[in-house]
C-alpha cells in the first residue's frame, strides 16, 4: 500500500494517488494536496466545486462529472478549467479526498 | 389474473429499443415466456439495424454501408410485436409508455434498450461550416461514408482523431481507425504525407495500465502522435484547429471528430437519465435504480463497463436469468460482473483481442476457444483480425437470435496471464 505523509500525517493512497480512507481527509489536508496539484491557493470558487463534490459522492458514491458539475455546481466549463487545470473532475475529487471519478472506460 | 369476460389477461413485456440488446433480449424472452400468458412488444423509431462495428472499416473501403444494414423486424422473433416508432416519454407511475404519434402502451415488465447516438452539436463549431467536407465522425452511417470519399482522392495532411468526452461507444474503436489509417495511407504510398495525431481527453491511450501500454507502444510504433489531457472546448473553423477548455490548440486539415455519445431523449423528457441521458442501473442486477418493474441494458446504461457490443450480449444473459426471477415474483440475483470482450484492428491485416471486466484489466495470454481458437490476448495476430471480420456473420445468425455463443458471460481467468507487478 502506497503512503504519502501530509500535514505530519501518514495516509494511505489507493492506485490513482487519491486517498484510500476519507475519513481521513481534512481542510488542510486538502490544501496540501491541492499544492502538489500545483493549486497554490484554494479559493472560495474552489471550495464550492469541492464541497459540491463531496456532497454528490456522500449520496450517491460517485463523484459527478465535469458535464454534472457545470450543470449543478454553479461554475461553468471554462472556469473550472481555470480553477483545477487540465482535469477538474479528477482534481477536485482528489483535492476532496474522494476516489477519481468512475465515469469513463 | 382474469379479466370480466373470464378470459386471462395477457402482461406486457415491452422492449424499446430493437438493437443488439433489444433484440437478443425479445428473442430470449420469446421463446421462454408462455404465449398465452405474455406479450412481447418491441418498439424502436427505425427500421434499419446496423452492424455498428462495421463503421469503422467504411472510411477505408473494406466495407460499404449496404454491407451492414438489415431491417430490425427481420431478425426479431415472429411473435414478438414490432412498433416502428418514437418515444415520447415512460411514466413510471402509470407504467406506461407515451408513443410519439399518441398511442400509449403500457407494461407489466419494462426494458429500456434505447442505445446510444453521437451528438456533434454539443461541441461548438464542429457542425457548422465544413461539417462533411473537412470536418468527419465516423460512428454514424453518413458520416462514415462521407470520409470515405474523402479519402479517396486525399493527397496528405494534418489528420486530427479527437475524442469530446467519455464515455463513448466503443472506447477503442477510435485507437483502431488511427491504426487502419497508417496501414491505408500506407498502401496508398502517401503515408509520408499524413501526419496522424490522436487528441483525447483521458491520461492515456486507454484508460486500463496495461492495455495502455501496449496500445500506447503501438501509437509511438506506427508514428502517431498523441495529445492527452486535452478537453475540447471549440473548433475554430477560421483557423482550422480545436481549442480545449485550458486554450492549448491542435491544428488540423481533416478533423475526425468522436462527439459526445448521449442516451434516447426520452430519457430526459422522462426525468429518468443522468446529464447524459444515461439510465442509472444496478451495476450487478441491471435493474433501473429507481424504478420498480424496469431493467436497463446496453449503451442506454449508466454503468461504469464499455458501450460495446460484446458487453449487450453478456449483460443480455445475466438480464435474462433476472427478468425471468422478476416476472416470477423473486429477487433477481444473476450478477453482471462487467465483462467485456473486443478485437482491436491494429491494421495490415492483423488485430489484437482484450477480454475484461470491472474488477480486471485485460490481461495477456490466449483466450481458449473451441474449434476456431485459441486467439492471442492483448497481442497482434492474423487469427484476430479474421476473428473480427467473421464476427459479422455471427452477430447477424447467432448472436442476435439469442442463441448460445461459447463465450460465457462471466469473464474467465483462464488462459490468462497475471500481469507482472
Amino acid at each position: 500500500m502506497a503512503t504519502l505523509t501530509l500535514c505530519g500525517k501518514e495516509l494511505v493512497v489507493d492506485a490513482d494517488g487519491n486517498l484510500a480512507n476519507r475519513t481521513e481527509w481534512t481542510e488542510e489536508i486538502a490544501r496540501d494536496l491541492a499544492a502538489q496539484e500545483g493549486i497554490a491557493e484554494l479559493t472560495p470558487q474552489h471550495w464550492a466545486v469541492i464541497n459540491f463534490m463531496r456532497s454528490v459522492f456522500m449520496k450517491e458514491g460517485d463523484s459527478p462529472s465535469i458535464r454534472r458539475l457545470t450543470k449543478e455546481s454553479g461554475v461553468d466549463t471554462k472556469t473550472l478549467y481555470q480553477l483545477f487545470p487540465k482535469g477538474p473532475a479528477k482534481k477536485a475529487a482528489r483535492i476532496g479526498g474522494l476516489p477519481k471519478p468512475k465515469g469513463c472506460i | 389474473m382474469r379479466t370480466v369476460e373470464g378470459k386471462r389477461s395477457m402482461r406486457q413485456m415491452l422492449i424499446l429499443g430493437g438493437g443488439t440488446a433489444g433484440t437478443i433480449m425479445a428473442n430470449k424472452l420469446a421463446r421462454e415466456l408462455g404465449k398465452k400468458d405474455w406479450r412481447i412488444t418491441v418498439v424502436d423509431a427505425t427500421e434499419e439495424h446496423y452492424y455498428q462495428p462495421g463503421f469503422l472499416f467504411v472510411p477505408f473501403g473494406t466495407y460499404q454501408i449496404r454491407d451492414l444494414v438489415r431491417p430490425r423486424h427481420q431478425y426479431i422473433r415472429e411473435r414478438v410485436r414490432f412498433i416502428h416508432s418514437a418515444i415520447d416519454r415512460i411514466d413510471p407511475e402509470t407504467k406506461s409508455v407515451f408513443l410519439a404519434g399518441g398511442e400509449t402502451l403500457t407494461y407489466d415488465c419494462l426494458i429500456i434498450a434505447t442505445g446510444a447516438e453521437i451528438h456533434p452539436e454539443q461541441i461548438e463549431g464542429l457542425v457548422d461550416e465544413g461539417w462533411g467536407k473537412t470536418k468527419f465522425d465516423f460512428y454514424a452511417p453518413r458520416g462514415a461514408e462521407l470520409l470515405a470519399g474523402f479519402f479517396k482522392s486525399w493527397q496528405g495532411g494534418r489528420l486530427v482523431v479527437s475524442i469530446a468526452e467519455m464515455p463513448i461507444k466503443c472506447p477503442v474503436a477510435p485507437l483502431e481507425f488511427l491504426f487502419l489509417a497508417d496501414a491505408y495511407f500506407s498502401e496508398r504510398g502517401i503515408r509520408d504525407k499524413v501526419d496522424l495525431h490522436f487528441v483525447t481527453p483521458l491520461s492515456g491511450a486507454f484508460t486500463k495500465a496495461t492495455c495502455n501500454r501496449v496500445l500506447g507502444d503501438f501509437l509511438v510504433r506506427k508514428g502517431i502522435k498523441v495529445t492527452p489531457d486535452f478537453a475540447i472546448s471549440r473548433v475554430d473553423n477560421a483557423e482550422k484547429k480545436i481549442v480545449s477548455w485550458d486554450d492549448t490548440e491542435v491544428p488540423y486539415d481533416v478533423l475526425v471528430s468522436v462527439p459526445t455519445n448521449m442516451g434516447d431523449a426520452a430519457m430526459a423528457r422522462s426525468g429518468m437519465g443522468d446529464e447524459l441521458n444515461f439510465v442509472p442501473t444496478d451495476k450487478h442486477t441491471l435493474k433501473a435504480q429507481q424504478y420498480e418493474d424496469i431493467f436497463v441494458i446496453g449503451d442506454a446504461t449508466n454503468l461504469p463497463s464499455s458501450k460495446a457490443g460484446s458487453v449487450a450480449h453478456f449483460q443480455s444473459e445475466i438480464l435474462f436469468k433476472n427478468v425471468l426471477q422478476h416476472v416470477e415474483g423473486r429477487t433477481p440475483r444473476a450478477r453482471f460482473d462487467g465483462h467485456a470482450n473486443c478485437f482491436v484492428e491494429s491494421g495490415f491485416g492483423k488485430a489484437l483481442l482484450i477480454d475484461f471486466n470491472y474488477e480486471t484489466e485485460p490481461l495477456a495470454g490466449d483466450f481458449p476457444l473451441p474449434v476456431i481458437g485459441p486467439f492471442r490476448l492483448l497481442k497482434e495476430s492474423r487469427v484476430n483480425h479474421w476473428g473480427k471480420l467473421g464476427f459479422r456473420w455471427v452477430y447477424w445468425n447467432i448472436l442476435l437470435r439469442g442463441m448460445e455463443l461459447p463465450v460465457g458471460a462471466d469473464m474467465s481467468m483462464s488462459g490468462k496471464k497475471q500481469a507482472a507487478a
